[in-house]
């Protein structure tokens, strides 16, 4: 864990020096994901994912969208073996996942944030607590917890609520809650189920601000949505799923140039015509 | 096992933040262990009174007045020699007259009777089972080929079955198997409550279960607090229980027990082993309930 810290943050020198995506940094080095003719049977026989390649290079942000039922929550399920694939095989940093034994799962989730449509908090905990647990469960020890919690809540925005239990807060501030839990062990790999699903569209691009910031420090990003206008603004790359196949691959050619977490914030709000940051930064 | 003390706190926080289904299982345990409490021991000693009645079942061999002493003897070994006999005591006519006495609550019996007893002096035979009765019978006076029984002594003048035996070997045969059949229905009954109220408390949370997996939980890293919270509750709610069956015992049973040598005489477990037997089992169920139904949230 101290070694995922250490590289995050070499990983975020080198994309401010470099001032180019890290997608392009290291050829070398295996896709993060990596999909093979994947293929999803739910039981009762419905397809969810039909022979689906996809491959997703380190440091990419990438968005998956359509239509409900087309698959995207349940690509986000394979990634965290939370189903396994009827064929095909799923790689993770170079290893299929579906290949490692059932006690090495809570390994692999600890290496992958996960952001849900729903928060998915832990209701009887404060937003310390919560946030903590995903440090506990790796059996950090008690002064790091104490040290990495506040910091990262405060890069979320949640310095002054880190006593509040979850239901004491808004949408949006139990999304940084759960961002901040996905993040604070600074996995190579986050992944995002719809987290703008259930806010309105000032929150999202808060939310969606704090993503791409946290992409910038060197991790990868996959963020399902359905929400169109808002990829269409980000102008990242977008996987398109119709039923279980991928219909569209757009890749990095709509990339913006590498801006920062604020301009992007700005841009953000004025073409969706939200007028310009009121006073909420990342 | 730095971790044991995260798993006490995460143990208590549960306990304190579902206060009313920690509460609702505690009241579960206390009852049921209560309710044990108060059977066993009621149970227990009705089986021992009904061994204590079986015990009386006893075969008397009535020996002729003019047999010798030589006989008398030869027969007692004879006697004491068989299969599924436990005790032979003899009983001249002195001391038959004196049991007498002692049942009439008369003093000079011998008086009344010229000065002449007519009491023969008996074996009386107890054995190990009182199903073996005829078995014992059988050896000691076998069926000559004509089918009459002949007595393996001269001495033996006749062979006596208590009265009501046969009845008292059903009754008592019949209560012992009630007995058997309600403290297994209390058990399998105390189980299932205990352990329904705890999987009700538990499915209340299933969806923190599921949280904590996904944020990659070992599932033992999940499983330990809940343990912990079962042995929690199980030991609260028995201790509950052992406390009121205390102060029954003193307010209730114990004056009772100086009064009434029946209450006293009572052969039932000691108090000191039965609260370490409903404590313990409490906890046991309690920890293995919480154990258990975790098992059904947890596959992955």
């Amino acid at each position: 864990m101290a070694y995922a810290r250490r590289r995050s943050r070499t990983r975020t020198r080198r994309s401010r020096v470099d001032e180019a995506p890290t997608a392009h940094a290291r050829p070398e080095r295996p896709p993060i994901v990596q999909l093979r003719e994947t293929t999803v049977v739910y039981p009762g026989g419905h397809v969810a994912l039909e022979r689906v390649s996809l491959s997703i290079d380190r440091g990419e942000f990438l968005f998956v969208v359509g239509p409900t039922g087309c698959g995207k929550s349940t690509l986000i399920k394979l990634l965290i073996r939370e189903l396994e694939p009827a064929s095909g095989s799923v790689m993770v940093t170079g290893r299929d996942i579906n290949e490692m034994s059932r006690d090495k799962v809570p390994l692999l989730r600890r290496r992958i944030g996960t952001v849900f449509q729903d928060y998915k908090l832990l209701p009887n905990r404060t937003v310390y607590d919560n946030v903590a647990y995903a440090l506990q469960v790796t059996a950090t020890p008690r002064a790091e917890i104490r040290r990495q919690v506040p910091e990262i809540l405060r890069m979320v925005g949640l310095g002054a609520k880190i006593h509040n239990y979850p239901d004491q807060l808004s949408g949006g501030e139990q999304q940084r809650v759960s961002v901040a839990r996905a993040f604070v062990n600074h996995p190579p790999l986050l992944l995002a189920d719809e987290p703008t699903g259930n806010l309105d569209p000032e929150t999202s691009i808060g939310i969606m601000q704090l993503l791409y910031r946290i992409n910038r420090s060197g991790t990868t990003l996959v963020v399902v949505t359905h929400d169109r206008e808002m990829v269409d603004k980000m102008k990242r790359r977008v996987v398109q799923l119709h039923e279980g196949r991928v219909i569209r691959d757009q890749s990095a050619g709509l990339y913006a140039s590498e801006e920062d977490t604020t301009e992007f914030g700005v841009r953000l709000r004025s073409e969706m015509g939200l007028g310009e940051g009121d006073g909420k930064r990342d | 096992m730095g971790r044991i003390p995260f798993f006490l706190s995460e143990a208590y926080r549960a306990l304190r933040r579902n206060a009313a289904p920690s509460l609702a299982a505690i009241v579960t345990i206390a009852i049921t262990v209560l309710l044990v409490g108060v059977l066993v021991p009621v149970l227990e000693a009705s089986s021992s009174k009904t061994d204590d009645v079986r015990d009386q079942i006893s075969l008397k061999v009535f020996l002729f007045k003019s047999s010798d002493r030589a006989e008398i003897r030869d027969l007692e070994e004879q006697i004491a020699a068989l299969p599924n006999v436990a005790e032979v005591e003899y009983v001249n006519s002195t001391q038959a007259l004196k049991i007498l006495e002692e049942q009439l609550d008369e003093q000079n019996i011998l008086s009344a009777l010229d000065n002449r007893n007519p009491l023969p002096p008996s074996f009386n035979v107890r054995l190990d089972d009182p199903d073996n009765l005829e078995a014992v019978q059988a050896a000691l006076s076998p069926s000559d080929p004509s089918g009459s029984p002949q007595p393996v002594s001269a001495a033996i003048e006749e062979i006596v079955v208590a009265d009501q035996t046969e009845q008292i070997r059903e009754v008592t045969g019949a209560v012992k198997i009630l007995l058997a059949v309600i403290a297994v229905l209390l058990g399998v009954a105390s189980l299932f409550l205990v352990a329904n109220t705890i999987r009700l408390s538990i499915y209340a949370r299933r969806r923190e279960v599921e949280v904590m997996r996904l944020v990659g939980a070992t599932n033992w890293f999940i499983r330990w607090p809940f343990v912990i919270e079962g042995v929690v509750v199980g030991v609260t709610g028995a201790m509950i229980a052992v406390g009121i069956l205390f102060l029954g015992k003193v307010t209730i049973v114990d004056p009772l027990s100086e009064k009434f040598a029946l209450v006293e005489n009572l052969n039932t477990i000691a108090f000191g082993p039965l609260i370490i037997l409903l404590v313990g089992s409490a906890m046991a169920v309690a920890a293995l309930g919480s154990g258990i139904t975790l098992r059904r949230f947890l596959q992955i």
